[in-house]
């Protein structure tokens, strides 16, 4: 790819890799492809038995949604990957639009142009008849911005030396800032537990050169791992792929480093815009508007002192 | 786009924040410590020491049950000195830590002083310090909750401190008007006066600022909270106007009914936050109409950067199978 949005360069954030040094690994992440995702939830899983992640407990305990085939519902304390079931009434795209037959009239080109589309796993079946399946694995973004981050106050939230973002359990104390903090509501606290939890990147995976659960357990390579610049090329010629086989409203998502969040070390493959899978059309890190906030509260105390001199002094004693 | 695509089987996007209770306290009792060092140290200078000492006594009271506040509030309550493990400015509750722990040493410190004589030389330093501690003490609140992606928070986060400035004054001035003999008690009453109006204008001002995102402000427990501080407010004040230069009682009732405002209002912008944080539509509506008036980007991208699509360099799911090859 090379020019374009990301200038050819690795996505650089504040703490990596500058302050690692020459201990700075490459900047590891996920390319996840929704497109081939069969909702099989076999990340989900191996998400929740490599990482030891509790059943979630309190409000939050598991029961039938009734939404579709999701019974997870959403990314939290308890929930590193989450995939979610969409099945939508859509209008009858390429395959429908392609004669399908040489001998019903089409070309030779037309009906190469639909086998293709078939082979190439844009299309299904149900597709043609005005319904499609939308099925996509969530994960926390590991953002270039992480707001998360910004905002703990102990330090518990760090930045990998693979420019990821983990927790360290044993500093969190639970405040709970980060929780509305991030612009995708991944982060929860634990019932019972008091502490937040989220998504490692399998950290600990990672240090022995090991795929994060996730991404070995993915039947259909929906979910990609590697270094983040090798996952950005793949995605280009994914989406130009999807595009060019009729799929208009293929696009990625935190794949530029110029959107909300200085682009994410996990970015996604979508078939619909981002509001239908759940997520935030336009993520904001919160720190981008730090200075206006610190100004107002600065500007506030002063307006406050002022005002409490001219109620002492304006006046009689 | 039809409301149903907007959202995922209607789950919210961002999370509602896990605080509980203790923290709308904490917002009142932050802003009383802060205002009330302020208008404590600015009463010893004018020289009327009855009411500086009681607004020393405001202060201590609200310092000291401000840390007992935030940290039953926290997941893990024995670790709450982690939170003066670092000092972060990217982080208001890091900045705020040290603020509040730098304002309880000196206003504890100052209290004694006023009331005892006690530590002469270092009340020299520590009341002004209290003082001029007191007051980001009273407006970083504000800025904590702005730096979130909750929107009804985050998009007032121009106006927000001015609420909660007012705010402090209010309690402050209230306080002091409750605990102070009315001969001794103008200064406070002018303060509990004028904050109340600016506490009510300031928060007209943020609605209206906010415009679609202040739709939480105007139904379920906000719009009630709401309901309640205007009346407490605007009666209080009404009161204090009235009868509170002439009579202890209906001043301690008026102080009563204007510090009840004062947390009744942090009670609102609180519970608005949660509501804005819980509907899809509130995070998602404003955010794609921006993207469609094209003053963002979004953060989604159509056009691929390649022209020649090379299988092989897509999924692996889709490349041809090496054992394909003849």
């Amino acid at each position: 790819m090379g020019s374009g949005r990301n200038g050819g360069a690795q996505l650089e954030t504040v703490a990596w890799p500058g302050s690692y040094g020459e201990h700075a690994k490459p900047r590891m992440g996920f390319f996840t492809d929704t497109s081939v995702c069969i909702g099989c939830k076999a990340c989900e899983v191996a998400c929740k038995e490599w990482n030891q992640i509790p059943m979630r407990s309190g409000p939050h305990s598991p029961s039938f949604t009734g939404k579709s085939y999701d019974n997870t519902i959403d990314l939290g304390a308890d929930t590193w990957r989450h995939v979610a079931f969409i099945e939508q009434k859509a209008p009858a795209r390429v395959v429908g639009r392609l004669p399908a037959e040489v001998g019903d009239g089409a070309s030779l080109v037309q009906s190469a142009a639909r086998a293709q589309a078939v082979d190439g796993g844009v299309q299904t079946y149900q597709e043609a008849d005005g319904f499609r399946w939308l099925m996509a694995s969530d994960v926390c973004k590991h953002c270039t911005h992480a707001a998360c981050l910004d905002v703990c106050p102990t330090g518990a939230l760090f930045r990998t030396e693979y420019g990821t973002v983990v927790v360290q359990e044993d500093i969190c104390n639970g405040c709970g800032y980060c929780v509305p903090a991030c612009p995708f509501g991944v982060l929860d606290q634990r019932e019972g537990d008091g502490r937040v939890w989220k998504c490692t990147l399998c950290y600990d995976r990672l240090k022995d050169d090991k795929e994060p659960a996730c991404a070995q357990a993915c039947p259909t390579n929906s979910i990609q791992f590697g270094e983040l610049s090798d996952l950005h090329e793949r995605a280009e010629h994914r989406l130009a792929h999807l595009q060019q086989a009729g799929q208009d409203k293929a696009q990625l998502y935190l794949a530029d480093a110029d959107d909300g969040i200085g682009g994410a070390g996990a970015f996604f493959l979508l078939l619909d815009e981002p509001e239908v899978y759940g997520l935030p059309p336009d993520p904001v890190d919160t720190r981008r508007d730090l200075g206006e906030i610190w100004a107002a509260a600065g500007a506030a105390a002063v307006a406050l002192g002022v005002g409490l001199a001219a109620a002492v002094f304006g006046g009689r004693k | 786009m039809s409301s149903e695509n907007r959202s995922y089987h209607g789950q919210p996007v961002i999370k509602e924040p896990t605080w509980t209770w203790e923290i709308p306290f904490y917002f009142f009792t932050g802003g009383l410590a802060g205002a009330s060092a302020g208008l404590a140290y600015l009463s010893d200078l004018r020289g009327n020491e009855v009411l500086a000492r009681r607004a020393w006594t405001g202060a201590m009271v609200g310092i000291g049950m401000s840390p007992l506040f935030l940290i039953s509030d926290l997941g893990r309550p024995m670790r709450f000195l982690n939170m003066l493990r670092m000092f972060k400015v990217t982080s208001p509750m890091s900045v705020g830590s040290w603020i509040l722990s730098a304002s309880g040493a000196t206003t504890m410190l100052a209290t004694a002083n006023a009331w005892t004589g006690l530590f002469p030389r270092s009340a020299r330093f520590v009341r002004p310090a209290a003082a001029l501690l007191g007051l980001p003490l009273s407006t970083y609140t504000a800025a904590l909750i702005a730096n979130t992606a909750v929107p009804v928070w985050h998009e007032a986060r121009r106006m927000l401190p001015f609420v909660f400035g007012s705010g402090a004054g209010l309690s402050a001035g209230a306080a002091a008007v409750i605990a102070t003999p009315p001969e001794h008690a103008a200064p406070a009453r002018r303060l509990a006066v004028a904050s109340a109006a600016l506490e009510l204008a300031s928060n007209e001002v943020m609605k209206r600022q906010l415009g679609e995102h202040g739709e939480p402000y105007k139904r379920g427990a906000p719009s009630k909270f709401s309901h309640l501080t205007q009346a407490l407010v605007v009666g209080g004040a009404a009161l204090l106007l009235r009868r509170g230069q002439s009579s202890r009682g209906a001043a301690i009732a008026a102080g009563s009914m204007l510090c009840a405002g004062a947390l009744s209002a942090r009670w609102t912008v609180f519970k608005a936050g949660f509501q804005s944080a819980a509907d899809p539509d509130y995070v998602v509506g404003p955010q794609r109409r921006m993207i469609e008036q094209d003053e963002r980007r979004g953060a989604s991208r159509r056009v691929s950067q390649v022209r020649e699509v090379q299988l092989d360099k897509g999924s692996p799911a889709t490349a041809p199978l090496p054992l394909s090859a003849p």
